[in-house]
């Protein structure tokens, strides 16, 4: 009898089993339906070629990594950086590839874990061969890979805004150093809006550099820092920062706001509640673009300024291009912001240095290739330096009622960026080039 | 003069602080308090509230301008209701199996938390029909078999087959489905992405009170919902006959139970309305933060740490923990201690020290903890025989 009941148990189990697992394959069928359109144009190459495309990266394909968060916190902003890189890798596909070779472009999860940002990084390097990885977001990810690239000499390209300090041969930066974002931001707010500054960041690397960056130069500029204040990632109570900023500001003053994530939407929602508004206190972000003013609404945000390379209001044919091609591709409701562009001159430039180089998996002279390389990227021409920045025009916009920016200041010339602070003593007086292999990743140049 | 304007701006600011926590935590009080069930899904309830506040908000959009103010005054109610059926459905499918086990309770309620937040992030057209077909017609069919006379004979065998066969048919739907019609079923609802819940208008800015102090309608808004969830509990804990049952069943449930008290239905209503206490908490947070699918997480240690500070099952100890806390947050981080003991240089030193977002909330943590270790039963802790219950 028993034996009966345990036989019953067993098929209910196993059916339930079975099941389960046909209905989870069809829900996870549907979001992969989803994208693909965004996958079929490089996922398409390999299906019509499977013979041809062995793991070895030879033969049809070449393949490429993109490495982002899709799951977690950091998805929000890394989800719109990967469909930017997938644009350009389906717009070099159409216009006949690489060397004649189409992309495939492989696409891996880094879940907002750091560790695990080094693991599929090895994953992708190791098994799937690639000859380039685009990914990353936050500096923790970053310098969670970068032991695992150059250990295995292998090459990133790295398109978010950081806080520099960092200058790795296997590493290309196509985000904004320092001096290509914060610095002019608070040179032109010392200029125009005054010199008392709040800095207020979110509680990890980026801001506490950043700030440690700002306080350093309005030192040497004659401005001053009345305060300062860090929160921790994800809290939502900014009551008494707000306090502290209107007792050491009682008149209006600048702040500058390094915070990240959901932190942001609290800030300004109860920096508007509190009666603290744009025009006293003007508030310069270094990371809200467009995507960010939708989610945190612009009623909160209005008149208030951000420091960007690229906003998606930049009056240039490659950039109406751009965004009608982004447009066309994900909906029209989508917006493109600094870290999509620069993602996208990425493997613009990745494609430019294998061409120069005749070869892309020798990762070695691709490298060597990329010094000089030159886009005309939608927010205007970049050169990739040897000291594996690009050089690119530095805009302030500020926000406008319909979530834009209106853009008002713009360098006329790019920017040359420097990875080494020059207003941090410790690191003052050096540079980066890896074009001269006696230079390297930090040389003194006086 | 100054200082009596920075001791009143700081109690309505450690009170505001405090009716945040304390609205995020009502919920979990009752859910925690009176049925001893450890929910980690309480700030993924919170976070569904918000989102329902986000929908009610676009539809309100629609309608054109009067209604659109008024938004807020309807996200209340539904995101009540729809968190407490949501409740109600995580009480039938999975708590109450576990009732006892505390351990198990823990485990299985953050993963629900944790597939909440991925529900968020992927809903779409094609799961909603796929689960919505499959429930239909799996318990539509066990509903209808279940007549039949020997149903208990053949009900093994009616799962076995029924269930392969209904995920198979939703499954096979939903495959179909986002084939033939694509992104217009498969785009997510929400995605990842923060959604925008924009506060109306009247809800915005603030009444200057003098000099720089400017109080938030927001705030008020909270403070005054705050007071009226409590008043509400109160008075349904008190005063109505499901209250009185409520309370006897945490009281005695085998007594209860003898007495001819449904204890089942109790603990599905009870577990209702603190689930739908955190939606109308959410609804209250949109105001202030950000809506995402990590909404809730960034709330549910404090909403534990209110209810343990202010004695499990004693609503007016969470009130007064959650306060307390918020006032003792507020003192210490915005620097207000340190310049009151400015007098005193090391004490002023020591607290300038503390007067950061995140040491603040190192010393609050300490204060908790040591306070723990004189009255491990919090503010008001629990008398009689029921404390082991």
């Amino acid at each position: 009898m028993s034996k009966r009941i345990n036989r019953r148990k067993f098929l209910l189990y196993g059916g339930a089993t079975v099941g389960t697992s046909i209905f989870l394959k069809a829900c996870g069928g549907s979001p992969t339906a989803s994208s693909s359109p965004a996958a079929s144009p490089t996922g398409s190459p390999a299906k019509s070629s499977p013979a041809s495309s062995p793991a070895a990266g030879g033969g049809g394909t070449i393949k490429v990594g993109i490495l982002h968060s899709l799951s977690g916190t950091m998805a929000i902003s890394e989800k719109s950086v990967v469909d930017a890189e997938q644009l350009a890798i389906e717009e070099i596909n159409a216009a006949g590839g690489v060397l004649g070779r189409k992309i495939e472009a492989i696409v891996e999860d880094g879940n907002s874990d750091w560790p695990t940002f080094a693991e599929k990084a090895k994953k992708l390097i190791d098994q799937d061969k690639v000859v380039a990885v685009f990914g990353c977001w936050t500096s923790s990810s970053r310098k969670a890979v970068l032991p695992v690239f150059e250990e295995k000499k292998h090459m990133l390209w790295y398109p978010v805004q950081y806080e520099g300090q960092e200058c790795s041969q296997r590493i290309f930066y196509t985000g904004a150093a320092p001096n290509q974002q914060i610095e002019p931001s608070v040179d032109w707010l010392l200029e125009k809006k005054g010199k008392e500054f709040f800095l207020v960041g979110s509680d990890y690397v980026f801001p506490r550099t950043a700030n440690t960056i700002i306080k350093a130069q309005l030192e040497a500029k004659g401005g001053k820092t009345v305060g300062e204040d860090y929160l921790p990632l994800g809290n939502t109570e900014v009551t008494a920062i707000i306090t502290k900023i209107k007792a050491a500001l009682p008149n209006g003053g600048i702040i500058y706001n390094t915070l990240n994530g959901d932190s942001n939407v609290a800030f300004f929602k109860q920096l508007q509640g509190a009666g603290l508004t744009a025009d006293k206190y003007p508030v310069m972000s270094v990371s809200i673009a467009e995507e960010e003013v939708k989610a945190i609404g612009v009623e909160f945000l209005k008149g208030h300024y951000a420091a960007w390379n690229y906003f998606m209001t930049v009056d240039s044919p490659a950039n109406k291009k751009f965004v009608d091609a982004f447009k066309k591709k994900y909906g029209n409701d989508r917006v493109t912001n600094d870290p999509m562009e620069a993602a996208y001159i990425a493997v613009y430039l990745w494609k430019a240095a294998v061409e120069k180089a005749k070869t892309a998996d020798d990762l070695d002279k691709v490298i060597a290739a990329a010094y000089g390389a030159t886009f005309d990227a939608p927010g205007g021409m970049v050169t990739m330096n040897p000291n594996h920045h690009i050089s690119k025009i530095v805009r302030i916009g500020q926000i406008r009622q319909d979530g834009l920016f209106d853009i008002v200041q713009a360098t006329p010339q790019p920017v040359v960026p420097v990875p080494w602070n020059q207003f941090v003593k410790e690191t003052k007086g050096f540079a980066c080039d890896w074009s001269d292999p006696k230079k390297g990743g930090k040389y003194k140049t006086t | 003069m100054l200082i009596v304007q920075g001791l009143l701006e700081g109690l309505f600011n450690g009170v505001s602080i405090g009716a945040v926590l304390l609205i995020a935590a009502l919920g979990l009080a009752i859910v925690f308090g009176l049925m001893g069930v450890i929910n980690m899904a309480h700030g993924e309830f919170m976070m569904l509230g918000a989102y329902t506040t986000f929908v009610v908000q676009n539809v309100f959009k629609t309608f054109g301008s009067p209604w659109v103010e008024a938004y807020i005054i309807f996200a209340l109610p539904i995101a009540f209701l729809l968190t407490a059926g949501f409740g109600i459905i995580l009480e039938r499918g999975v708590i109450r199996y576990l009732y006892g086990r505390p351990l198990e309770t823990l485990l299985a309620t953050w993963g629900v938390s944790l597939i909440l937040q991925q529900f968020v992030r992927s809903v779409n057209g094609v799961i909603i029909i796929g689960l919505v077909l499959f429930s239909a017609l799996f318990f539509g069919g066990l509903w209808f078999i279940s007549k039949r006379a020997d149903y208990y004979r053949i009900k093994t065998l009616v799962w076995t087959i029924m269930l392969p066969v209904c995920l198979g048919i939703s499954g096979v739907v939903g495959f179909i489905l986002a084939q033939t019609f694509k992104l217009t079923v498969t785009k997510p609802w929400f995605g990842a992405q923060n959604v925008d819940v924009t506060a109306p208008a009247w809800l915005r800015g603030g009444v200057k009170v003098f000099g720089t102090f400017q109080i938030p309608y927001a705030r008020l808004f909270i403070i005054f919902l705050t007071a009226a969830c409590m008043l509400g509990i109160y008075l349904f804990l008190q005063k109505s006959r499901w209250g009185l049952r409520i309370r006897s069943v945490t009281q005695n449930r085998t007594m209860s139970s003898c007495l001819g008290i449904p204890t089942q239905q109790v603990d599905s209503l009870t577990f209702a309305l603190g689930s739908g206490l955190a939606g109308v908490a959410g609804c209250a947070i949109s105001l202030l933060g950000s809506v995402g699918p990590n909404t809730g997480q960034n709330y549910v240690v404090d909403t534990f740490m209110v209810v343990v500070v202010g004695g499990v099952g004693k609503l007016a100890g969470s009130a007064v923990a959650a306060i307390a806390i918020g006032t003792i947050n507020y003192f210490i981080g915005s620097g207000t201690i340190a310049i009151l003991l400015q007098p005193i240089k090391p004490l002023a030193d020591f607290f300038t020290f503390f007067a950061t977002a995140s040491m603040a909330k190192v010393m609050v943590f300490f204060l908790i903890i040591s306070f723990l270790q004189f009255r491990p039963g919090g503010i008001f802790p629990q008398k009689g025989r029921t404390v082991d219950a």
